[in-house]
């Protein structure tokens, strides 16, 4: 079967995020972007049904300026077949995110399109769902574990109670959680071999899907900082400050 | 302007995130209706009739909406056509599961986690892990929006008196069953609503190692969390963790012990009242955002903490 992979290019999660002075966004000049860690896991996932036998196909979509190229020969190499850019340089919010997805999917017919739950940018936590509804699939969210039988995927979701399972018919989406796998690296072979495999690109509009954003920012700032405060120097101390100063115990 | 709140609860009770809604709702103003979803959930509409400035209940309860799958759950609140201007449930696992269908099934955006209401339609919402806060303007003619509870103070739970009003309506979309689950059993209250937290991190070095802090917590009604670290390393469940991939905690008092202090743990404990680190390391970052810092091994400290408590 043919598993749909989305990834997105956003800030490397090591780097420390800065506010711009202007207060429009956040800083991204010269800034070592990457792809989102939950976008990994779940090319890893896709790579790891395709090594079971499972998947026979592993097509890999990003949305985003020319640049998400990177991102897209990133999981080439780490074992995707074959990669669709959708480019633009607009701003896309996840709605229209899902409705580019879902263009790609009438196209391609995917059994299984996995994506990362939320972006380590916009924190939103919606596409996957969001193109589940538009194409009438279901949806197995914050999955720590994917199994794939008798037509059906059982995921196991990080629910806040703890786990829960459910079957999906498939076709289906699928969207991962941190624990889910852990991501290989690319090997500079499998780098190499990348830059050989098919890359289509195509813009919205090719996709039959026009732009229009239905939120504006406003403003971005630093979250209010919390200052350091004091040291103390022994367990005594420190209840003597939670009962008399802090008075919390 | 009317706003639909969809509360949250485990068929039997409300849970308090509910009530913290309907605080942002009150916030929003105007009209505040309230569905109940969810099967033999009677009981849940009956007390969130209950609720400080809750106008109508309505409950659709049916077998299809037992386990809150997405998909029947999606269909039914945008199927539920009374003119809403806005639609609100919590950001808690259900909320971020079943609302983005909804708002994709109306053709609108969703406004998701928000903590702050700047108006009917702008709303400040946290973004790259709680390191910069964007306030978000939203063009929509329905507003969809999650929540984050611990950001809002819940309105009274008694007091109101809103009537009942039953939903026959049964949307099966018919993709997903639900197979099992395993729930955390736990007599101690939700991490999310809990007043005071200790949380522990990879400097645990073990499972075993956090019977300490349960036994802390058991002194001082509290309840035990983690941070990504110690649960990536299999010391505890997912359902402990702290931050901002896992549960936004809010309580009066964080003790952070053995905690590093990853950014994301950081961005998930910044909204604690007061805030104590204990860490052998005296570089760690989470004494950057302490309110009372203990450089020590950690385990004498929570050896001589706990008989301090004991006394």
């Amino acid at each position: 079967m043919k598993i749909l992979v989305s990834v997105k290019r956003v800030i490397d999660y090591n780097v420390k995020v800065r506010v711009k002075p202007d207060s429009t966004g956040v800083d991204l000049s010269n800034v070592k972007m990457a792809m989102n860690p939950f976008c990994e896991i779940a090319v890893e996932e896709a790579v790891r049904l395709k090594d079971k036998g499972v998947a026979s196909e592993i097509v890999v979509v990003s949305i985003g300026p020319k640049a998400a190229q990177e991102q897209i020969h990133t999981a080439l190499a780490l074992g995707a077949d074959r990669g669709i850019h959708i480019e633009t340089d607009e701003e896309v919010q996840s709605l229209e995110a899902a409705k580019l997805l879902k263009s790609v999917v009438e196209k391609e017919e995917p059994k299984l399109v996995i994506l990362g739950k939320q972006s380590i940018a916009s924190d939103n936590n919606q596409t996957g769902q969001m193109l589940a509804a538009l194409t009438g699939m279901g949806q197995g969210t914050f999955a720590s574990e994917v199994v794939v039988e008798g037509g059906k995927v059982n995921v196991t979701r990080e629910v806040d109670g703890g786990l829960m399972t459910v079957a999906l018919n498939l076709p289906s989406v699928v969207t991962t959680d941190l624990r889910l796998n852990e991501p290989r690296y690319a090997s500079l072979p499998n780098i190499m071999k990348a830059k050989k495999k098919p890359l289509d690109n195509m813009s919205p509009a090719d996709l039959g899907v026009e732009l229009a954003p239905r939120h504006s920012t406003l403003k971005v700032e630093a979250p209010a900082s919390r200052q350091a405060g004091v040291k103390v120097a022994d367990v005594a101390g420190l209840v003597d400050k939670l009962k008399n100063e802090a008075k919390v115990i | 302007m009317s706003i639909l709140v969809i509360a949250e609860h485990d068929n039997s009770e409300l849970k308090q995130a509910t009530l913290n809604v309907l605080a942002t709702a009150k916030a929003i103003g105007g009209d505040i209706d309230v569905l109940v979803a969810g099967e033999n959930c009677g009981a849940v509409g009956e007390a969130v009739a209950k609720a400080e400035g809750v106008s109508q209940v309505l409950v659709a309860d049916n077998a299809v909406y037992g386990h809150f799958l997405g998909e029947n759950l999606g269909e039914l609140v945008a199927g539920v056509d009374k003119g809403y201007s806005h639609i609100l449930t919590a950001a808690g696992t259900t909320g971020k599961d079943f609302m983005p269908r909804v708002a994709a099934l109306l053709d609108v955006a969703q406004v998701s986690d928000i903590i702050r209401v700047e108006s009917e339609d702008t709303f400040v919402r946290p973004i790259y892990a709680g390191n910069a806060i964007a306030t978000v303007k939203s063009t929509d003619r329905i507003k969809v929006i999650t929540v984050r509870p611990t950001a809002f103070d819940p309105v009274a739970g008694e007091g109101g008196s809103a009537t009942v009003e039953a939903v026959d309506v049964v949307k099966d979309a018919g993709r997903s069953l639900f197979v099992n689950e395993e729930l955390a059993k736990s007599d101690r209250p939700d991490l999310a609503s809990a007043g005071i937290v200790v949380s522990g991190g990879r400097g645990m070095q073990n499972g075993e190692n956090f019977k300490m802090l349960e036994q802390i917590a058991d002194l001082m009604g509290a309840v035990v969390g983690a941070s990504r670290a110690a649960v990536d390393a299999g010391f505890v469940p997912n359902d402990m963790q702290v931050g901002q991939t896992g549960k936004i905690v809010a309580p009066q008092l964080h003790i952070a012990v053995g905690i590093s202090g990853a950014i994301q743990h950081l961005a998930g404990m910044s909204d604690s009242k007061v805030i104590v680190a204990i860490n052998k390391d005296e570089e760690a970052p989470t004494f950057q955002v302490a309110d009372y810092g203990l450089v020590a091994d950690l385990f004498e400290a929570l050896a001589e903490f706990t008989d301090k408590l004991a006394k």
